[in-house]
């Protein structure tokens, strides 16, 4: 507190502390690993929300310290890489943009935390391995960590480390039961899913660093920032080619068209990792990339413009999906991408305020839709769980099973009678994210939308219509979730969440409410902010024709939403179960709606276009050029028969020829010789004196005539 | 007084003589006795220069071959009997154990 007061009163210099942001989560982390396995579930989650709240206290200090020195600092912590005159640090880099990220990452995820201190405390249990808690939170301090690396480097290298950190993250906790789903797999395909999807991203953000290093010769953001106009003059490509393949990145990462298929499987994960990681914090990852990379893609207003166009076709895409969806967290999966859709159209179209605007009020709502929703699931479960121990009252109902999804809207309804708190911050949170006054999504989605409407009038009209659906679908999840009739017994019985869970509700839904003031027209506050980091902003007025007419779609498909929800659903239960359809759409409209349940089949198309292609590939490779040609014909006819022939020459002609030859030659010639020296030898005394006498005869001879 | 060349022309002819049957003969004895004249030959010679120049040295000389005559006849006729013990004969054609 003393260093906040001298903080405040000396325009502080707090920067040397953003290190902290990254070691806190990880000394968290630590603590659980080592002594975790002995401590209660309590001090395990009181650990990890410390040190998540921890960061989230430096992120403040170093806000309060950007007050007064708006420009911000890079704290360098060491050096990484130094290859010639290429050098990379290990440094952070404190601006508006970063802190910003810094707040939201920490301040979100310390309410999650909390949160889960509570959620995971019963899903350890329903899932029968209560050993995992400790492991949960090792895991979401591990995500802050890396969030954090992420948001706060100074270049892109370390930034990639945190992307791939995030990466691993979100791997590790949708595969958290990994032995659970779809026949005992089906987690840990979603997990694989995600990673390898993701993986196609992070080639993308690996081609635009190598891009990045020819074209610039660095990638620091300062170095790059800075020679990016004069590079776009010389080459302009390499800019599009970072842009572009950046993008790719982008799209991984925030579940963009075409990859955005992963994020809704990644529901898998605990309904507060969704929250976390797959709504709040990692998949907007791409959109602060884009934001920090301004400098480069304002270079490029064709890249621009394609960015905008993906951004917009994934939001209308994705709106339709979730009109279509009956599980509770997959229409929040869907909107989830629909809503990214609508941050990464608002940074392509250079409105970077509007993106990041959008990007914190959607943190607060959707974070909160999803805890409140995994409120409502174990709400229906501890339903279930009274009804399947109860002997007399599962006699009594009709139509209990034991087999029961607590995820399928179909089984809820009602249930605002029995979660009172969990319906209002639902309400909230729905309210937010169809964009009704006075809600934070209402102020955001406005700014992107003016900021559309002045830019590009097609991407305009297809972000209207996905709000016109995004307003639709909620209306739709509300009304089936919480009002009318309880279609199981378990939603019948459902039971309110405890304090733990539900005091981040209360707090994220009192930001969903307020967080619009943030950035309200004719303030700025937060555009002036951001302004410090991102220049090149000229923000749009409020304009009253553009927040009508959003609002006025809004209230449409609110209308039509009640209309079909509320009263033709309560006809259609009055038919004869045989008859009834499951949701009203079906009628309507027949094989679209199909369509919109399969989720447009693109998971299938992709299994025909690229999977199957690509696993026939993957066989023919395997089996055809490895297998066969490889190890049949190159490895055993050629490398294996060539060295045979080579050690058979070796050894038969050249060992036993010439080797042995040689030897046995020598051996030959010596006995000849000694053959025809023995013949000397004739054993006569006679002969001996002979030669000695003759010998003799020489030796004198030699010595007289010398 | 006798030109010492006759002398020694004398020692010449006479171990010429005795050399040559150390050389042909085969009967074991006369070979040995072939040597003891060679060195009866030499013994001369060294004798006619001793009385030539008047010097003792040669005919101590003599002594000493005479005493090595005398042991190497003891030696030597103990071989020759050893071997006519073994062989039964005395023909030195015979004894070729060192054939190659």
């Amino acid at each position: 507190m003393l260093l906040l007061e001298e903080a405040v009163s000396n325009g502080p210099q707090l920067f040397w502390l953003v290190p902290w942001v990254v070691f806190i989560p990880v000394i968290g982390l630590l603590i659980n690993i080592i002594f975790g396995i002995r401590l209660p579930e309590k001090v395990v989650g009181t650990i990890a929300s410390l040190a998540s709240g921890l960061a989230f206290v430096v992120a403040v200090l170093l806000a309060v310290s950007l007050v007064s020195n708006p420009e911000g600092e890079v704290v360098t912590l060491a050096e990484w890489i130094r290859i010639g005159d290429f050098q990379v640090r290990w440094a952070f880099q404190v601006d508006t943009l970063s802190v910003t990220m810094m707040l939201l990452v920490s301040g979100v995820g310390t309410l999650i935390h909390i949160y889960s201190i509570g959620y995971m405390h019963e899903d350890v249990r329903h899932n029968g391995d209560p050993k995992r808690f400790r492991r949960f939170f090792v895991y979401m301090n591990l995500f802050i960590a890396a969030m954090m690396i992420l948001v706060s480097s100074d270049n892109y290298l370390m930034l990639f480390v945190g992307w791939e950190g995030v990466g691993l993250c979100s791997y590790l906790l949708i595969g958290f039961w990994f032995e659970k789903g779809k026949d005992g797999i089906g987690n840990a395909v979603a997990a694989k899913k995600a990673m390898v999807t993701n993986r196609i991203g992070d080639f993308g953000v690996l081609l635009a660093l190598f891009f990045m290093f020819w074209g610039f010769g660095s990638l620091d953001f300062h170095t790059v920032f800075e020679k990016a106009p004069e590079v776009a003059e010389a080459a302009p490509w390499i800019i599009a080619a970072i842009t572009l393949a950046m993008l790719l990145g982008v799209t991984g990462k925030s579940a963009q068209i075409p990859l955005y298929v992963w994020l809704p499987d990644a529901m898998a994960g605990p309904t507060p990792v969704s929250a976390l990681i797959h709504a709040a914090t990692m998949v907007t990852a791409g959109v602060y990339l884009i934001a920090r990379s301004a400098e480069l893609y304002i270079q490029v207003p064709q890249v621009q413009n394609v960015v905008a166009l993906v951004g917009a076709a994934t939001a209308l895409f994705a709106a339709t999906i979730a009109v279509g969806q009956f599980d509770i967290k997959k229409v929040l999966a869907y909107s989830t991408v629909s809503q990214l859709g609508f941050m990464v159209a608002a940074v392509g179209m250079g409105a970077f305020v509007a993106g990041m605007f959008h990007l914190i009020a959607h943190a607060f709502f959707k974070g909160l839709l999803f805890l409140a929703s995994g409120s409502v699931i174990q709400g229906v479960e501890r339903g279930h769980h009274h009804v399947e121990h109860d002997e007399k009252l599962k006699k009594t109902l009709k139509g209990h099973s034991h087999d029961f999804d607590p995820q399928d809207m179909r089984n809820m309804g009602g249930l605002r009678h029995t979660m009172k708190l969990t319906f209002w911050v639902y309400l909230i949170g729905a309210l937010a994210l169809a964009g009704i006054f006075p809600f934070a999504g209402f102020w955001s989605k406005d700014e992107i939308l003016l900021d559309a409407s002045l830019h590009n009038q097609p991407v305009f009209i297809m972000l209207l219509l996905a709000a016109f659906l995004t307003a639709f679908y909620m209306t739709r999840q509300v009304l089936l979730v919480f009002f009318g009739k309880s279609r199981s017994s378990a939603a019948q019985y459902a039971k309110e969440s405890p304090p733990t869970m539900t005091i981040p509700l209360i707090i994220l839904a009192f930001l969903s409410t307020v967080g619009g003031a943030l950035n309200l027209p004719g303030l700025h506050t937060f555009g002036h902010w951001v302004e410090e980091t991102i220049e090149h902003q000229e923000a749009p007025e409020f304009a009253l024709v553009i927040a009508a007419i959003a609002s006025l779609v809004a209230l449409v498909a609110i209308l039509l939403g009640w209309w079909l929800y509320s009263r033709r659903y309560n006809q259609l239960q009055e038919l004869p179960s045989g008859k009834r359809p499951d949701d009203p759409l079906r009628q309507l409209l027949g094989p679209v709606f199909t369509a919109l349940i399969n989720k447009w089949w693109v998971d299938e198309l992709y299994q025909l276009v690229i999977l199957r292609p690509y696993a026939a590939l993957s066989r023919f490779l395997a089996e055809q050029v490895d297998w066969r040609f490889w190890h049949d014909w190159f490895h055993e006819k050629v490398i294996a028969n060539g060295y045979i022939g080579l050690a058979y020459f070796l050894s038969d002609k050249f060992d036993l020829r010439v080797i042995d030859g040689a030897a046995n030659g020598l051996a030959t010639v010596t006995q000849r010789f000694a053959g025809s020296l023995r013949r000397i030898q004739t054993g006569y005394v006679r002969n001996y004196a002979l030669s000695v006498f003759l010998g003799l005869v020489l030796i004198l001879a030699y010595l007289f005539f010398r | 007084m006798v030109p010492v060349e006759y002398y020694l022309g004398l020692s010449i002819v006479l171990f010429s003589l005795v050399a040559l049957g150390v050389l042909i003969l085969r009967n074991a004895i006369i070979i040995f006795m072939s040597v003891e004249l060679m060195l009866n030959s030499a013994n001369l010679t060294f004798v006619a220069f001793a009385n030539q120049y008047q010097l003792i040295s040669g005919q101590i000389f003599v002594f000493f071959v005479m005493a090595v005559a005398a042991a190497e006849v003891a030696v030597g006729l103990a071989l020759i009997v050893a071997i006519f013990q073994t062989k039964q004969s005395i023909d030195v054609d015979q004894i070729n154990l060192l054939k190659g």
